[in-house]
């Protein structure tokens, strides 16, 4: 992977710029020295790392926009830093970068009930964002599967997903306002409390763009009263074209549910062996899980359970109580983990139409055959959203190498056949290059200029999102 | 000016040498563009629906009608709800698909599904330039790239000339229900809204018309579970006072048809508002507006009041925004925004819009 030679200039200025950060901070806010910068050399794309120049821990807003007027200034590149766990390296130094790290805001602002939301500081994990509500009966609703660890800020800047967006959306659905500090320092409010702001949709934008435009310090979020209960079904079929049809149906019946995954026969292996969840071994295996009252729940599973026998299951589960729903998703919450055991694995995120997957799904088992290289497919079903985690060896020369072509292949073939290149990670470094492929030039051209509009001397995390030769010039001036 | 595709329309914004109009069905001239009227009119049709996939895509002057009959025979619907503005405007004409997303118009549903952007999934534009630009797409999840989608969604034209938009559609209900509490003051009304929208029962309705002294809540979905939740949900209103129940969904429709619609406006003459408000704040404001007359939708977060001269003023420094929907008040129609963020806005219309000939006057 290719990043951008670091600027001599800025390199050679290490001891000023670092001196004037100090000014502006307080003394345990700021690292410079290699051994504590280290840390910082990465994010969950482990494969790349660089140190920064230095890194910074603000705890305030004010902080943030003194940091980023100082940078801005100097001219010094900044890459926001919310938790590290993105996958598409979005967090990626370079070495002539400040890390600005987000890990100490992590206050709650405001709760407020009433009107259903919460302000908080944007280095708060996603899971203790519900955690300060759900006492009262309330939850954030998207949920990453690193929510334990992902913090908002990161949430925000990819627009984040989760298993139950079917139903509640993504990040950019439940974002109600934030506090945004644009490379030069300004600090601006954008939405609030309220719904739907008039005027151009500034917050629409920021949303996603992979802290590109500006760093946001507090963020307003919907919050949503708990469902009553809820509960999941599984089936296993012996055939993906198959399974895909009973997704098609039980939507078309006007069943919403809060999250339908899907496993392949690769994956449901590897599942298995690790955390026995006493699945089927089949082709084909979905969960579906509904929410509501007792009886909604029983009267929605029963249609669900129609639609799946009129398919001729090889198996069909339908949780009766919690140790059973546990029993259920087990294994779904496992498999990155069981891929684990068996090698090291590169989890991609393409999107598809859901009328595409038998043949996508076909697809990539002859790729994997060509390639020489497993692959197991989870994914959420209702949405298209493919995880394909490819299994390679990193201390094979050469494999992460074949590993990254193969997933590159698939990605093609995911915007080939109507869908997109990532649908939750982000664009990041890793699909950076790819970008041509799914947009023609005059289609990066308006996204650059959006960031040519709130970061005109392209120093905020500069290196990701668009292709180095689209972004070159700008990054030049 | 009615191109009849794309490269037509990108070849006429090129060579414009003067403002345009942009229209769709005419039926929301909502500000006070001038300009040549440039219809989308010759640009109609839906290009692809997939029932099963949830995803309809269509071409920007397509009536919405004919978007909304198609969905109905698959039994699904545009779950936003998007607010009809022929009555309370005085307008004639075919609403258009194009019109509703560059003006991100939704209704009361808003409140518990979201908003017309939440169900934008991609858009194809041309830009001020005449360059045809797409951003987003036709899947659910997608966030390669900036989302232009959200940006382009309630632009009121003024960054593109859409010509195709991909929208997430969801199945429609089997019946709906609605709770209804007499004679509440809007602080009440407000609160019992809040206690209703914080139940666990999915209402995906909540206003309050203060000449009616009415307060409605909308429950949807399989009739059995719609009559469990109105059960339940009137316990949870208990305490504001009686709840009654009405179950004839077609009475239903009627009624958030003409909550959606602002009906209740239609006939009267004067300015009209809409502001956005947190919910909890707009009784307060309410009482400072000086309105003739008005409508609390989602749950009291949307208000639309009837009243002359400068709203904003009366209200002062509020949280939110006030839109001048209808009439003239010699003030700007949106909200006017702290200097900041009215510098991006201006910024990016810069870029999109380098001449400026797209709806001048519509949003600065």
């Amino acid at each position: 992977m290719q990043m951008p030679v670091p600027n001599a200039g800025v390199l050679s200025r290490k001891d000023q710029i670092v001196s004037r950060l100090a000014a502006v901070l307080p003394p345990d806010a700021l690292m410079s020295d290699i051994a504590e910068t280290r840390a910082y050399e990465c994010d969950a794309l482990t494969a790349y790392r660089c140190p920064p120049l230095a890194v910074v821990l603000p705890s305030t807003t004010e902080e943030v926009a003194a940091v980023l007027k100082v940078c801005h200034e100097l001219g010094v590149p900044v890459v926001p830093r919310g938790s590290g766990t993105s996958l598409a390296g979005g967090a990626l130094p370079t070495a002539d970068c400040v890390i600005l790290g987000v890990a100490r805001m992590t206050q709650v602002i405001e709760t407020n009930y009433p009107d259903r939301y919460i302000r908080v500081q944007t280095g708060r994990t996603n899971l203790s964002v519900t955690g300060a509500v759900e006492a009262d009966g309330f939850f954030y609703a998207p949920d990453p599967s690193s929510q334990l660890a992902c913090a908002i800020a990161g949430n925000i800047a990819m627009n984040s997903g989760g298993a139950h967006c079917l139903k509640y959306g993504v990040t950019t659905n439940n974002l109600l306002g934030v506090t945004l500090v644009t490379m030069d320092g300004t600090v601006m409010e954008i939405g609030g409390a309220h719904m739907d702001a008039g005027g151009l949709d500034l917050l629409g934008v920021i949303c996603g763009s992979e802290g590109q435009l500006g760093v946001v310090t507090e963020a307003t979020l919907r919050i949503l009263p708990k469902p009553e209960g809820a509960r999941p079904v599984l089936m296993g079929y012996d055939s993906s074209e198959v399974a895909g049809q009973v997704v098609t149906d039980i939507i078309k019946a006007g069943i919403l549910p809060v999250a339908i995954e899907f496993m392949d026969r690769p994956c449901i292996e590897a599942t298995e062996a690790f955390a026995k969840a006493g699945y089927p071994i089949c082709e084909a295996l979905l969960i579906v899980e509904v929410e509501g009252s007792p009886a909604e729940i029983d009267a929605q599973l029963a249609l669900i359970m129609d639609i799946a026998r009129r398919h001729n299951p090889v198996e069909l589960r339908e949780a009766k109580d919690a140790a059973e729903a546990g029993r259920i998703w087990l294994g779904r919450k496992s498999a990155f983990g069981a891929m684990g055991q068996i090698n090291d694995y590169m989890c991609l995120d393409g999107t598809i139409p859901v009328s595409a997957l038998p043949y996508v799904l076909r697809r990539i088992g002859e790729m994997s055959k060509e390639y020489g290289l497993g692959v197991g497919n989870v994914f959420h079903a209702g949405d298209g959203n493919m995880h394909p985690l490819i299994l390679f060896d990193a201390n094979k020369p050469g494999d992460l190498e074949l590993c990254e072509a193969f997933g590159a292949d698939i990605l093609r073939l995911c915007v080939e056949v109507g869908g997109c290149l990532t649908g939750e990670h982000g664009v990041g470094i890793e699909k950076r290059d790819l970008m041509h492929v799914q947009f023609a030039p005059a289609d990066l051209e308006a996204q650059m200029a959006v960031k040519d509009v709130f970061d005109p001397a392209w120093l905020l995390n500069a290196a990701k999102v668009f292709p180095l030769d689209s972004s070159a010039p700008r990054r030049a001036a | 000016m009615t191109p009849q595709n794309e490269e037509e329309l990108a070849r006429m914004v090129a060579e414009a040498d003067g403002p345009l109009r942009i229209v769709g069905g005419g039926t929301r001239p909502i500000g006070r563009s001038t300009g040549a009227a440039l219809s989308l009119a010759g640009m109609a049709g839906i290009t692809l629906y997939e029932p099963g996939a949830l995803t309809l895509v269509a071409k920007a002057g397509t009536p919405l009608a004919e978007v909304q009959a198609r969905l109905a025979a698959e039994n699904q619907r545009l779950a936003f709800e998007p607010m009809d503005h022929r009555a309370l405007l005085g307008t004639s004409g075919e609403p258009t698909i194009g019109g509703m997303v560059a003006a991100n118009v939704s209704g009361p549903r808003r409140i518990s599904v979201g908003a017309c952007r939440d169900f934008m999934l991609g858009v194809r534009f041309v830009d001020g330039a005449g360059h045809i630009i797409k951003n987003g797409g036709r899947v659910m999840k997608n966030v390669t790239g900036y989302d232009l989608v959200k940006l382009l969604t309630g632009s009121y034209g003024t960054l593109g000339v859409l010509t195709e938009v991909s929208l997430k559609v969801l199945p429609d209900v089997e019946t709906q229900a609605a709770l209804v509490l007499d004679g509440l003051d809007d602080v009440t009304a407000v609160s019992a809204m809040a206690a209703a929208m914080s139940s666990p029962f999915e209402v995906t309705g909540a206003a309050h018309d203060p000449a009616a002294g009415r307060t409605l809540l909308r429950l949807e979905g399989f009739a059995a579970s719609v009559a469990y939740r109105a059960q339940a949900l009137a316990g949870v209103l208990a305490p504001f006072g009686t709840v009654t129940v009405l179950d004839d969904p077609a009475q239903g429709a009627a009624i958030w048809a003409a909550i959606r619609d602002v009906t209740a406006f239609a006939g009267q003459t004067g300015c009209v508002w809409r502001l956005s408000v947190k919910a909890s704040d707009a009784p307060a404001l309410v009482a400072k507006s000086g309105a003739r007359a008005v409508i609390y939708d989602w749950a009291g977060g949307l208000v639309w009041l009837l009243a002359d001269g400068d709203l904003r003023a009366r209200l002062a420094d509020f949280a939110g925004h006030a839109t001048l929907i209808r009439g003239q008040a010699d003030v700007p129609v949106f909200q006017p925004e702290p200097a900041p963020v009215a510098a991006l806005s201006a910024g990016l219309r810069a870029k999109f819009d380098p001449r400026g000939i797209f709806n001048p006057g519509i949003m600065g």
